[in-house]
C-alpha cells in the first residue's frame, strides 16, 4: 500500500457507510491521507456494489462503475457483522479508531452494540459521527432513506420546472448526498480539534433533511414573511433578461445564457451583430426586458440557433456576457477548466482496469488532496488491517477467518 | 470549541455560506463590507417585498452568526486598517475575481509571506487559473457548465435550472472544509495555507452514476422529466406522482432495498383494499428494474397511482413511517416549518430582528453535537453595525471613527 502523505495522515477512521453519502463524506478524510476503513460483508454488500453499470456488462460485486467511481482511497475490511465471533474484531477497530462514522437506518448500529455509550467505553475520546436521511432520534428515524426522497422532502423540486406544470426532480437523483458531507466533514475536523486539545470525544449526529434546507432556505424565509409557497419559474430569473438555456446547432445542444445589466445587453448586441436591438425601446432595460421576454427569448434562440453551444460560449464571453454550455457527461469530462482542476483522478483497477474515479472538489495550495489507491475489492484489505494495524497474530487471524468471520 | 479563531469575510453570495459554516462551528466571523453595505444586500426576495439592503432575505439566510464592519479597502487608509484586521485573524475569506486584491496589494501572496499561519479561501467562478479564470458567470452558466443543468428537465424540452442559485453554496460549504482541513493542518505544521475553490468544479463534483454510466456503456444519461433516467433503456421509470393535494416522489426499485420499501406499500395499499393481486403476488426479491417489461410496469404503476391520488401529502408521510416506507412527499414551505420530526427535534429556532420589529423562524443547527453549540444565535449584521467593537479593538478610538466615516473608509 502506497504511503498516505496529507493532512489527516495518521488519522484512523472506521466506516460503517453505505451507497453514495457514506464514501463521499469518507472522501475527504481519505483523500487527505487518512487511513480510512470501510467495513463491508459479501453477505449484504452495499447496493453502490450491486448497481449497474459494470464493467463488460458483468455483474460482480468489484465491477460497478457507480461504486469504484466513489470510493478512491478508501480500504475494505470484510466483516460479517451477524457471526458470533464479529465483535471481537470490531471491539479492536474501535479501540483503533479515532473517528467512527455510520450512515445506516438508525437502530442497525444499535443492533450490532455500536452506540455512542458502548464506543465510548472502549475508546473514551472517540469521535462519532452519524448521517442519517432524518437523524439518529427522533419520530422519523426509523424512515429508510434516499437522497432521490429526501430531494422532495426538503422542497427543492418546488424550484425546479415550469410555470403550471409538475415538480421536476434534480436531474443528477438522490442531490442531498452531496449537501451533507461537507458540513459533516467541517463539524468533524472541528471535532478532532477540540479532542486533540482537551482529550475529550464527542457525538456529531447529522440529519440530511435538517443539513439540506439550508440549500432553499432564502425560500422558506420569504413564505415566513408573504406567506406565498415559491412559484415555478422555468429558467426565467427575477433580476436578469435575457436568462435561459437556448437551443443551438446540433442534437440536443444548449447553451446558457444570463444578461443582467443593461451594459452586458448592449455587449450582447454588440456582438451578436444586432445593433437594431441595442437601440430598440423594448429591450433597453431590465424592467423591459422582463416584460417582453417572450419576444427576447424568441430572438436569442434565432441567434444561438446558428451557432454551436461552444461558439455562443466563447462569442458571449469575450464580450463580458455570461454564458456557458450546457455541458452533458462527455463535455463534462473533457471540460478543459475541469481537467485542469484534476476532478477526476484515472486510476488501475484491479478488476476495472484504468477507471475514472472521483477526485477532490477544491484545492489546497500546501497539502493538495491525492490519489493514493483505486476504490478497493471487497474485503482487499482484511488481512493487512487485522494484522498490520490491530496488531492480530497470524494464529488470531487464521482461526477467526477459517471460522468465516471475514465474509 | 473554534471561538478562539477569527474569519474576516469579504465574500458575496458566491461565498456567504463558508463563513456561515466557520460560524456555526464557533469561529467569530466578521463580515467585511464596502461602506453602505455590500452589493450582495441587493439580492432578493426582501422581508416587506421592497429591495432594501437591510431586508434582503437572502442575505439574512447566509450570514446569521456573522458580525460585519464596512471598510474601503480601496483607499489607503483604508488599506492601513485591513491589514492591521489581517494581522489578528486566522482566516480570510473572499470572492472577488482573481486577481483582484492582488492588484490592491492585499492578495494571498502579500499575506502569507508576513503571516505564515493565514488561512485563504478563495471563492471564484472556475478557479484561480485555467481557460475559463476570467469568464463570466451567473448560477445558470455555472450549474450548465458543471453537467447537473443538462440532466434536469422534461425528455422533449430545454434542460431547466433549480432557481435557487446552488453553485454557490457547494462551493462555498467546500470553502468551508477547505478551511477545516488547513486548520488541522496548520495546528500541527504552523503554516497556512491557500484553499482555491472554483464554483464549477464544486457544482461537478456530484454527478450521481453519470460518469461511470458514460465511460462503461457510452450513454449520456438525458433529462428524464418527472421519470428516472438511467436504469432500464426500455421501461419509463415514474419517479413524481399526483397525489391528493400535491406530488409524491417515488422510485419504483429493485434489490434488497426496493424490496423492502414496496412490499410494505403493498401491504399497505392492501389494508385499504388498493393492492392488486398481481402486486401482492409480485416477488420484490428478484424483481430487477433493468430488465423489466412495460406491461409489468404499467401494472406496477397503476394501482400505485391511484393508491396515491386518494392520500394527501401529510397522509403519506403520516403513514410512511411507521411501515418504513420510503416516499417522499413534496414538502411546501409550509409543511417544513410544521413538519413532525423537524419540531420534535427542536429544528427551528427564532431569531430577534429588532429594527424590524419581529422574530423570524430559522434552522437552529444544520449539525448536532454532543458536547459543542453549533446552533444558529443572532441575526445577518446590519450595514456597519459592528464597527465601533471591531475597530476599538485595533485601538482606534471613537473620533478616529468618526473622521474614517467622514471620509468614506467605513
Amino acid at each position: 500500500m502506497q504511503k498516505r502523505e496529507g493532512v489527516f495522515s495518521g488519522l484512523k477512521v472506521l466506516a460503517f457507510a453505505w451507497a453514495v453519502v457514506g464514501p463521499l463524506t469518507m472522501k475527504f478524510f481519505a483523500d487527505h491521507g487518512a487511513t480510512v476503513i470501510r467495513v463491508e460483508t459479501s453477505r449484504r454488500p452495499c447496493t453502490m456494489r450491486s448497481s449497474a453499470p459494470y464493467k463488460d456488462n458483468r455483474p460482480g460485486l468489484n465491477r460497478g462503475g457507480y461504486f469504484t467511481y466513489y470510493n478512491a482511497n478508501i480500504l475494505s475490511l470484510a466483516l460479517n457483522m451477524n457471526h458470533p465471533r464479529a465483535p471481537e474484531v470490531t471491539r479492536r477497530l474501535v479501540a483503533w479508531c479515532d473517528v467512527f462514522f455510520e450512515n445506516y437506518t438508525p437502530g442497525v448500529i444499535e443492533k450490532w452494540g455500536l452506540d455512542y455509550e458502548s464506543l465510548k467505553k472502549i475508546k473514551p475520546d472517540i469521535v462519532m459521527l452519524r448521517q442519517s436521511g432524518y437523524g439518529s432520534w427522533g419520530p422519523y428515524k426509523n424512515l429508510p432513506a434516499f437522497g432521490m426522497v429526501l430531494v422532495p422532502i426538503v422542497g427543492l423540486p418546488n424550484f425546479i420546472g415550469w410555470p403550471g406544470k409538475e415538480p421536476l426532480p434534480v436531474g443528477v437523483s438522490a442531490y442531498t448526498d452531496c449537501i451533507s458531507p461537507r458540513f459533516a466533514v467541517a463539524a468533524t475536523i472541528a471535532a478532532l480539534d477540540h479532542r486533540n486539545k482537551t482529550g475529550e470525544g464527542q457525538l456529531l449526529d447529522l440529519s440530511q433533511f435538517e443539513t439540506s434546507i439550508s440549500f432553499i432556505l432564502p425560500g422558506l424565509l420569504e413564505y415566513e414573511n408573504t406567506g406565498k409557497e415559491p412559484e415555478r419559474i422555468g429558467n426565467s430569473s427575477p433580476s436578469a433578461a435575457p436568462h435561459g438555456v437556448y437551443p443551438c446547432k446540433g442534437d440536443d445542444r444548449w447553451c446558457a445564457i444570463a444578461v443582467a445589466t443593461d451594459e452586458e445587453w448592449q455587449s450582447f448586441c454588440r456582438v451578436t451583430s444586432r445593433p437594431a436591438l441595442a437601440q430598440d425601446p423594448r429591450f433597453a432595460t431590465l424592467e423591459v426586458r422582463k416584460k417582453n421576454e417572450d419576444e427576447l427569448n424568441r430572438i436569442v434562440n434565432e441567434w444561438t440557433l446558428n451557432h454551436t453551444p461552444e461558439e455562443v460560449m466563447n462569442i458571449l464571453q469575450n464580450a463580458g456576457v455570461p454564458a456557458g454550455i450546457v455541458s452533458n457527461t462527455a463535455d463534462v469530462l473533457k471540460d478543459p477548466q475541469l481537467r485542469r482542476r484534476n476532478i477526476f483522478w484515472p486510476m488501475s483497477h484491479a478488476e476495472m482496469g484504468d477507471f475514472t474515479h472521483l477526485g477532490q472538489s477544491f484545492r489546497l495550495s500546501g497539502t493538495p488532496a491525492r490519489p493514493y489507491s483505486p476504490a478497493p475489492l471487497l474485503g482487499e484489505h482484511t488481512e493487512q488491517v487485522c494484522t498490520e494495524m490491530l496488531g492480530m497474530t497470524d494464529d488470531e487471524f487464521i482461526s477467526l477467518m477459517q471460522e468465516g468471520v471475514f465474509e | 470549541m473554534l471561538n478562539h479563531l477569527r474569519a474576516l469575510d469579504l465574500t458575496d453570495d458566491r461565498g456567504f455560506l463558508c463563513g456561515k459554516i466557520l460560524a456555526d462551528l464557533g469561529v467569530n466571523v466578521i463580515k467585511v463590507e464596502k461602506p453602505g453595505g455590500d452589493p450582495s444586500r441587493n439580492i432578493g426576495p426582501f422581508w416587506g417585498g421592497v429591495p432594501d439592503p437591510e431586508k434582503s432575505l437572502y442575505w439574512f439566510a447566509y450570514n446569521s452568526n456573522k458580525k460585519g464592519v464596512t471598510l474601503d479597502i480601496e483607499k489607503a487608509r483604508g488599506q492601513e486598517i485591513f491589514k492591521k484586521l489581517v494581522a489578528a485573524a486566522d482566516f480570510v475569506l473572499e470572492s472577488f475575481p482573481p486577481d483582484y486584491l492582488d492588484r490592491l496589494g492585499l492578495g494571498y501572496d502579500y499575506f502569507h509571506k508576513i503571516h505564515k499561519r493565514l488561512i485563504w479561501a478563495t471563492i471564484t467562478p472556475f478557479g484561480l487559473d485555467g481557460p475559463y479564470r476570467d469568464f463570466r458567470d451567473s448560477d445558470i452558466v455555472i450549474m450548465g457548465l458543471s453537467g447537473t443543468l443538462y440532466q434536469t428537465g422534461e425528455t422533449d424540452g430545454p434542460p431547466v435550472h433549480i432557481s435557487m442559485p446552488q453553485a454557490c453554496l457547494h462551493a462555498a460549504a467546500d470553502a468551508a472544509v477547505g478551511c477545516m482541513v488547513a486548520y488541522y493542518s496548520r495546528e500541527s505544521t504552523g503554516l497556512g495555507q491557500h484553499v482555491d475553490v472554483s464554483m464549477q468544479q464544486s457544482a461537478a463534483w456530484f454527478q450521481a452514476n453519470a460518469i461511470p454510466t458514460y465511460e462503461l456503456n457510452g450513454t449520456i444519461l438525458k433529462r428524464a422529466g418527472a421519470f428516472r433516467a438511467g436504469m432500464s433503456t426500455q421501461v419509463a421509470q415514474r419517479q413524481v406522482w399526483r397525489c391528493k393535494d400535491g406530488y409524491v416522489f417515488f422510485n419504483v426499485i429493485g434489490g434488497r432495498t426496493g424490496a423492502k420499501t414496496l412490499s410494505a406499500l403493498v401491504a399497505w395499499m392492501d389494508e385499504e383494499h388498493l393492492a392488486t393481486d398481481f402486486l401482492l403476488h409480485l416477488d420484490w426479491d428478484n424483481f430487477d428494474m433493468f430488465t423489466i417489461t412495460q406491461d409489468i410496469m404499467d401494472k406496477i404503476s397503476g394501482p400505485v397511482g391511484d393508491f396515491f391520488l386518494r392520500h394527501t401529502r401529510k397522509d403519506l408521510l403520516q403513514g410512511a413511517v411507521p411501515r418504513g416506507v420510503s416516499i417522499g412527499p413534496l414538502s411546501s414551505m409550509r409543511d417544513l416549518l410544521d413538519d413532525e420530526c423537524l419540531n420534535a427535534r427542536d429544528y427551528w429556532t427564532q431569531l430577534e430582528h429588532p429594527e424590524l420589529g419581529v422574530s423570524i423562524t430559522y434552522p437552529k443547527e444544520y449539525i448536532r453535537s454532543s458536547l459543542m453549540d453549533f446552533s444558529t444565535r443572532f441575526r445577518a449584521p446590519l450595514v456597519g453595525e459592528h464597527n465601533a467593537e471591531v475597530y476599538e479593538e485595533l485601538g482606534l478610538s471613537a473620533n478616529d471613527l468618526k473622521s474614517l466615516h467622514k471620509d468614506g473608509i467605513i
